[in-house]
């Protein structure tokens, strides 16, 4: 009787699965099927790796998938930096440093979570235009160097509050600074909150879409996602072999990323909600 | 308080500030100043050539009076959220709940439902939808393939093209699945053993111990994709090619408001319509807060 409830609950979980699998599977696959075949061969096994596609695809825009791909890595990079060194100053100012104000910065820190990003998208598009920015990948990272993820500094702080404070006390007693517990002490200390930081520091940042579709005009600075979007509103429909080669690359980092950092993207995720 | 331990308090705040620089900057330059200033900004008529022009009340009037795609997207937007976020959270609850069992391979069928979450919001994803649900697409091909049946262009026909994006946002319910897991971790196993001996069945387990005691759990869920709800943006603008289209039927508040903004160059009535998402998303936060009192059942609580 329980054998073969459990069977039943195991035949269901993997009929899911293939369901909710198919789509990209059967996206991978066509990737290497020439165009003639793609609309009706519903297989996930290409007849053979014919990597055309893949060629010809790189090189279909105006400017080929190697600048797309630097761009988006760039961009990509920058606020990974900026986010674990500017959030990390933060939280460490918020968890163990005493200054006036502090509770009262925490809960307007607190306040921006909620804050959703319309309201201050076209202000912050006017401000970037009158510094000459538009066209330049400065909106996208100089706002992470100042700790504009504030989600990151929570949970930074969450994090640092449970290192314990003897540590501290016992580096000022040997005449340690603010500066140098904050960077001999509780960074070294904060590898798993840095590595989740970086991780979805780096998962948001190349799906991002709205924010370079406002600030990148120029196809010479343009992400993966927008190189996608142009793609396929101007050869999309008769080449829908190439767009695919093309968007299973852009979605390989990420799914690569996931293979690597599976635990703790998943641990990521259920304790903080993080989705995206 | 004599001289020293004044001066030994300034230094302490001036250290504690010197560390809260960066963000305090940040926060004034990205948050407040554009939060001020879009409000400001939705009471003028603004192209960013010319300088803004003071007009009243004139953006919210036209808004709630005579704009029928403002209320259009309204519309759009809580039909998609209505399907979507109940839709999401029910398979994802169920979902958590058999891998709950302590079945073998849970972590591997966890991982696999996760990856839709991972990617769903990519261009990619979207690229990829407008193939399956084309008229000749994949989704229709299985349909003629399995059942003989011809299905309609979905994307194309103004009748079901939101679903196509309902669906999309259903098959992303990992995340929401994975928060429901660790919540269910919590449940002691013990309290169901002692239902069933008392012969509760499985329904009634359910009912009165897996909802109640998930219940914070199943509200931070739903306030939570509530508010991503609100915000999605990239599926509608790259599936329906940024138009909203056919007929406005996919015409998301966030791709208006984009369209508003930098289509028209609209300014000053885009912020008109990011305040008011802003006090939408406010009003449905905090009926939310004061209503889980009611319904919300923290382990804590004294009730």
């Amino acid at each position: 009787m329980i054998r073969a409830k459990t069977l039943f609950i195991h035949a269901a979980l993997i009929g899911a699965t293939f369901v909710m699998l198919y789509p990209l599977l059967w996206m991978a696959a066509s990737s290497f099927k020439p165009e003639s075949i793609i609309f009706t061969d519903l297989s996930i096994l290409p007849p053979r790796f014919d990597f055309s596609n893949y060629v010809q695809g790189w090189h279909a825009l105006q400017e080929s998938f190697t600048v797309f791909f630097s761009n988006s890595t760039l961009i990509a990079v920058l606020v990974v930096i900026g986010n674990c060194m500017s959030c990390s100053i933060t939280a460490y100012a918020f968890a163990r440093l005493q200054f006036r104000g502090k509770r009262f910065w925490f809960v307007v820190m607190l306040g921006t979570l909620m804050l959703p990003y319309h309201v201050t998208l076209i202000p912050q598009y006017v401000l970037f235009q009158q510094l000459g920015w538009i066209d330049t990948f400065l909106p996208l990272v100089v706002p992470k160097f100042l700790a504009a993820d504030a989600f990151f500094i929570f949970l930074m702080v969450q994090f640092f509050r449970a290192i314990p404070r003897e540590l501290d006390e016992a580096a000022v007693l040997d005449g340690c600074g603010p500066w140098r517990i904050y960077w001999k002490i509780m960074l070294p200390l904060s590898l798993p909150v840095l590595a989740t930081t970086a991780i979805f520091s780096f998962l948001w940042t190349w799906n991002d879409f709205l924010g370079p579709l406002v600030y990148l005009n120029d196809t010479s600075l343009y992400t993966v996602p927008l190189a996608l979007r142009a793609f396929v509103d101007s050869a999309g429909q008769s080449a829908w072999g190439q767009l695919f080669a093309m968007s299973v690359l852009a979605v390989l980092p990420i799914f690569l990323v996931f293979l690597f950092f599976q635990r703790l993207i998943i641990e990521g995720v259920a304790h903080s909600g993080m989705k995206r | 308080m004599n001289a020293s331990a004044k001066r030994a308090r300034w230094r302490r705040d001036l250290i504690g500030y010197a560390f809260l620089a960066p963000w305090l900057i940040g926060f004034v330059v990205f948050s407040l100043g554009p939060v001020l200033a879009s409000l400001y900004l939705s009471f003028t008529k603004f192209d960013l050539l010319t300088t803004p022009q003071w007009t009243g009340l004139d953006n919210y009037v036209r808004m709630f009076g005579s704009d029928v795609r403002f209320w259009h997207a309204l519309k759009v937007t809580f039909t998609y959220m209505i399907l979507e976020v109940p839709l999401k959270l029910t398979f994802a609850l169920l979902v958590a709940m058999a891998l709950d069992k302590g079945i073998r391979g849970a972590s591997l069928y966890r991982a696999l439902f996760y990856v839709p979450s991972l990617l769903g919001g990519s261009v990619a994803i979207a690229v990829l939808w407008r193939q399956l649900f084309a008229g000749n697409g994949l989704v229709n091909q299985v349909l003629l393939w399995a059942f003989g049946i011809q299905g309609p262009a979905w994307i194309a026909n103004p009748d079901t093209s939101l679903y196509t994006l309902v669906l999309l946002a259903v098959w992303q319910f990992g995340s929401p699945m994975i928060i429901f897991l660790a919540g269910l971790r919590q449940v002691p196993h013990d309290l169901y053993e002692a239902a069933s001996m008392d012969g509760a069945g499985a329904w009634r387990r359910f009912r009165k111990i897996t909802l109640p005691m998930l219940a914070p759990v199943v509200f931070f869920n739903l306030v939570l994709q509530v508010i991503e709800g609100f915000k999605a943006f990239t599926p509608a603008f790259v599936v329906s090619s940024g138009t909203g289209g056919p007929v406005d039927s996919m015409l998301f508040y966030t791709l208006y408001l984009y369209q508003e903004a930098f289509a028209y160059f609209r300014m000053g009535y885009a912020s008109a319509l990011a305040w008011v998402l802003l006090i939408v998303i406010g009003i449905f936060t905090a009926i939310s807060f004061f209503t889980s009192k009611y319904w919300v059942y923290y382990e804590d609580d004294s009730r």
